[in-house]
């Protein structure tokens, strides 16, 4: 089931299936290893509306609501 | 013989440069703290070497400024050869940028750095196998321990007999061909010469949609710009995604399977340090430590500097009697004596016993990689005042010295996230201003007093961040941050780093502090000191300060410390609680903190955000400084 990122309970493990918006976005993602196809293991989340970690290719990234917002993903 | 250390945030470039050139960048364990370059001169086996250490950059592509600047770097110096410095340990990732740094057609050498961590965390690499496949020589190297360095200057100047330029792997067949298509365009249009890059370096990025090289392409030729656009469209058929991801995706699938041919992965080893972020990015806990660890980092610094600061005080004022009796009170000589002896106590007794153990603690935190993590907990709170998480590496850098904290504003992406976030930090108490704290509240009121200034501090902070983003309503875009893992930072470049920091202010500083004394005693002996602060005596006036006070907030603007070093002179009391009331020593604090930026800060930031923004920048603090100083006097 494809749901988004922000939905995604820490400790599961996800594909990441397309990612909206613009090309500001997806260029940074996309440098920091984050690709559509790509699997991530999602890691913690802060308090209030806090950003979502994820480890990714050995590497953690700390991603903004608004930007997970537009991350489809499935879980796996 | 000219080379370019290239790589990606947090690779260790800047390691590698300082074990070649002696410690001239400043190293931390954050992505994107380089944000100009720096140039230096080493000799190596008897080859000069002119070496560039370059902004981290994730990719060519130019989508932010560090990331511009990198480009423009290789594109226009002739650059003999690149080095691209590479975190072994994220080797797949990294890989996606050699690839592009192949594309420039340059004489190029791999360097896997941080080799011990890849292996610790169970990646083994093949090097030989890679160079094999990259046609370009591959070195492993530990760069914060010297290791391997050697032997990367030794491959770097065989390539002045022999540059190798690397193969470039080929796209898949269909993305291949309308690039090669675009290519061949560019060539009948003769654009190698008018752009002076590599033509399949120039295709690809225009395939990607680079902002910069579209402009200047519409500059030169705004109908190529459609055929640019069917080629964009055809890869977009190719795949069914925006161009600049199928050629993003592509670079990836050729990293991933370079990687997979070359790395061999075993069991990770187990280490304490991947559970600290249970921690320390914990939702509850690491709130918690992370108060734990300001605190403790705010009564290290008070304890240290107060140990050191009254005897070193008497030290220097034991001498002026003797000065005094030998030359007589009122001659020009014992004046100009008095102003060095007071510059030199102010700044060796007041300034450094709180600047050495403040700029220790915050490189140590810098070194561990403590710092994301702060941006990650503090995210949310930076959300409500219109920026977002990674806005707090500017303003903690802010702490140490403003100057470079406006540059560290580089990091964020949108200007107006930058003005902000600059105009913020300026308000920031720098170490400079630290000193004041913690030499006159808390060193005559206080720890709790100090702390309370602290407090004060971020809270104004935070409402004129507010105050900004209402201002000037735009959605910051959100943060997309790495975290890198900690390090055990090394005491020698801890204190390499301080000293580094230090040297700007020995340098910088005491020659003013000396000189600003120097001036303010022959402004005493002339008797103009009273003419200034008439000028200044509406300020002292409303804020209910000593008159003598005005010619030190003058001072004060070219380096803050400049104010507190001549208070003492200007008010001719060692003791300044005897002239000043506790009220007046806080609401003297409380104006320095906030009143205008000193001129090294207005010189950078003009040279970040322009000049008009800069005056707003002024008028804004000071108004905050005169509102805020007034409503001490009223209220404490």
């Amino acid at each position: 089931m494809v749901v988004n990122l922000i939905n995604v309970k820490p400790g599961s493990r996800v594909k990441v299936i397309r990612i909206q918006g613009g090309l500001g976005v997806r260029q940074r993602l996309s440098c920091l290893g984050i690709h559509p196809g790509d699997l991530m293991a999602v890691q913690t989340s802060a308090i209030m509306q806090g950003p979502i970690v994820v480890g990714i290719h050995g590497n953690k990234v700390a991603i903004g609501r608004c930007v997970a917002a537009k991350i489809l993903v499935e879980e796996v | 013989m000219k080379i370019a250390l290239v790589g990606q945030p947090n690779s260790g470039k800047s390691t590698i440069f300082n074990h070649a050139a002696g410690y001239k960048a400043i190293t931390s364990n954050f992505p994107g703290k380089t944000v100009t370059y720096t140039v230096s001169k080493m000799t190596f086996q008897g080859v000069t070497i002119e070496i560039a250490d370059l902004p981290g950059t994730y990719s060519l592509t130019s989508f932010d400024l560090a990331e511009l600047e990198t480009r423009k770097y290789l594109l226009r110096e002739n650059v003999d050869v690149v080095v691209n410095v590479v975190d072994a340990a994220l080797l797949s990732r990294e890989l996606e940028l050699t690839l592009q740094v192949l594309e420039l057609n340059l004489p190029t050498v791999l360097c896997l750095n941080m080799i011990d961590e890849a292996e610790a965390r169970g990646i083994e690499i093949d090097e030989q196998k890679l160079a094999q496949l990259l046609d370009i020589p591959v070195v492993k190297t530990v760069a914060h321990k010297g290791w391997g360095i050697d032997e990367l200057f030794e491959n770097v100047i065989k390539m002045k007999s022999n540059p190798s330029k690397g193969k470039i792997p080929t796209l898949s067949k269909d993305v291949e061909d309308v690039l090669k298509g675009l290519v061949g365009e560019l060539e009948d249009k003769n654009y190698r010469d008018k752009f002076n890059v590599p033509l399949r370096f120039l295709a690809t990025k225009l395939l990607e949609n680079d902002q910069y090289f579209i402009e200047e392409v519409k500059n030169i030729d705004v109908g190529f710009i459609k055929n640019i656009k069917n080629y964009q469209k055809a890869l977009e058929q190719c795949r069914d995604r925006d161009s600049d991801v199928v050629i993003s995706s592509e670079r990836h699938h050729l990293s991933m399977d370079l990687y997979e041919k070359v790395v061999n992965l075993t069991k990770p080893k187990m280490e304490l340090r991947s559970y600290l972020d249970n921690i320390f990015m914990h939702p509850i806990w690491g709130y918690v430590s992370m108060i734990a660890i300001l605190y403790l980092f705010f009564n290290f610094v008070f304890y240290v500097g107060n140990f050191f600061e009254e005897p070193l005080l008497d030290f220097f004022y034991q001498f002026l009697p003797y000065i005094e009796d030998r030359m007589g009170a009122n001659t020009l000589l014992f004046n100009i004596t008095n102003g060095i002896v007071q510059g030199l106590a102010g700044g060796i007794a007041i300034v450094l016993p709180f600047l050495f153990p403040f700029l220790l603690g915050l490189a140590f935190l810098e070194d561990v990689g403590y710092i994301p993590r702060i941006a990650f907990l503090m995210d949310a709170f930076l959300h409500r005042i219109g920026l977002h998480g990674k806005a707090i590496i500017p303003l903690i850098l802010g702490y140490g010295c403003t100057v470079p904290a406006v540059m560290a504003t580089r990091i964020l992406e949108s200007e107006r996230d930058r003005f902000i976030a600059s105009v913020l930090t300026t308000m920031i108490p720098c170490a400079a201003r630290i000193t004041i704290i913690f030499g006159l509240v808390a060193f005559y009121l206080g720890p709790k007093a100090a702390l309370f200034v602290y407090v004060l501090n971020i809270v104004v902070v935070a409402i004129a961040g507010k105050i900004l983003s209402r201002l000037l309503p735009e959605v910051t875009p959100g943060m997309i941050m790495e975290i890198p893992s900690y390090h055990i930072p090394s005491l020698k470049v801890l204190l390499a780093k301080v000293w580094l920091r230090m040297k700007e202010f020995i340098v910088v500083a005491w020659p003013l502090l000396i000189a600003g004394s120097v001036a303010l005693s022959l402004l005493k002996y002339w008797q103009l000191e009273s003419f200034i602060n008439k000028l200044v005596s509406p300020i002292t006036l409303l804020l209910g300060l000593p008159a003598a006070v005005g010619v030190t907030l003058i001072f004060g603007v070219l380096r803050k410390e400049l104010s507190m070093v001549m208070l003492v002179q200007a008010l001719g009391a060692t003791n300044i609680s005897t002239v000043m009331s506790a009220t007046q020593i806080m609401t003297f604090t409380i104006f320095v903190l906030f009143y205008t930026p000193c001129v090294a800060t207005i010189a950078v930031l003009i040279k970040e955000i322009g000049s008009k923004r800069t005056i707003f920048a002024m008028v804004f603090t000071f108004f905050i400084a005169i509102l805020l100083a007034t409503a001490t006097r009223l209220v404490y």
